[in-house]
């Protein structure tokens, strides 16, 4: 027998542990059609990939991937970095998300994004990131956005 | 061009992410594509919600329609190149279908400036918005 996976979503105030929760909330849903995976994380930041697919495609004529998964990597990135900078599951929601298309990713290329949560108070959550396709210094995009934590009863 | 036409083409247009995700051509509304994205596990977000990516990105595919659409009538066919975006979640997606129109605030001859909404119900009760600013080239 297995240990048994950790239950998802973790309880509101449990601990949060990005490697393991990952493949749990990127193996399914929306993260999993995408197919992010995570790779590392910090104190306060985490990073998450976005591997190139074919029908992931916004450009057919370059392979350009659309920029609607890049805004989902980077909402998952910069929502998780949330949890990781409090150590703690807390239910949220996107209030708003901001996201500067910087360049074009290459085609092929796995997307990487880079987020952090740079203030957190107990009803709100500040974020930002970066993406980019294997140079953090040459970035595809960059994003900013708050989270709401959810009431919870 | 006919309705069933115009949505029969503005279908066919839509790119490899749109048509994977699931986002359908219903009508033309108000001189813009009307969008669909029936809820489904790939656009599940937190249990029971839809994932503001997904909505993020039917929003975009809204938006850069109804542009299309205003560019083909003044006879421009330019390459559309994102610059920014903003999205605005009011309400949480639930699971049913989702609908979103895109407004052309201003199409000037370099950028463009777009709006988009998605709704379920009611399209008074929108759960997000978006605005986005486009380059156009090549036109």
């Amino acid at each position: 027998m297995s240990d048994p996976l950790p239950a998802f979503p973790p309880a509101p105030g449990a601990p949060f542990d990005p490697a393991a929760v990952s493949s749990l909330m990127n193996g399914r849903g929306h993260g999993g059609f995408v197919g992010l995976r995570y790779l590392a994380h910090g104190d306060d930041w985490i990073e998450v990939a976005l591997p190139w697919r074919a029908d992931l495609v916004g450009v057919p004529e370059t392979g350009v991937l659309a920029s609607g998964p890049i805004i989902t990597l980077l909402d998952n990135a910069t929502s998780m970095s949330v949890w990781v900078r409090s150590g703690a599951f807390r239910p949220q929601a996107t209030l708003d998300l901001r996201l500067d298309y910087v360049r074009a990713a290459i085609p092929g290329k796995t997307v990487i994004a880079r987020a952090e949560c740079y203030r957190l108070t107990r009803s709100a959550a500040f974020v930002r990131g970066l993406a980019h396709d294997g140079d953090p210094a040459d970035p595809v995009a960059h994003a900013a956005g708050v989270f709401m934590a959810m009431e919870t009863a | 061009m006919s309705e069933a036409d115009e949505v029969a083409r503005v279908a066919a247009g839509l790119p490899p992410y749109a048509v994977s995700l699931g986002i359908g051509v219903e009508r033309i509304e108000a001189g813009a594509p009307l969008l669909t994205l029936d809820f489904a596990e790939k656009v599940h977000g937190r249990p029971g919600f839809l994932h503001g990516g997904a909505i993020g990105g039917l929003l975009e595919m809204a938006a850069i329609a109804a542009l299309r659409m205003a560019l083909a009538e003044r006879g421009a066919v330019p390459r559309l190149k994102p610059v920014n975006m903003t999205v605005e979640f009011l309400r949480g997606g639930t699971d049913r279908r989702t609908y979103a129109l895109g407004r052309v605030t201003r199409a000037g001859r370099r950028i463009a400036n777009v709006s988009a909404e998605a709704w379920q119900d009611d399209p008074a009760r929108p759960i997000a918005t978006a605005w986005m600013n486009v380059l156009l080239s090549g036109a």
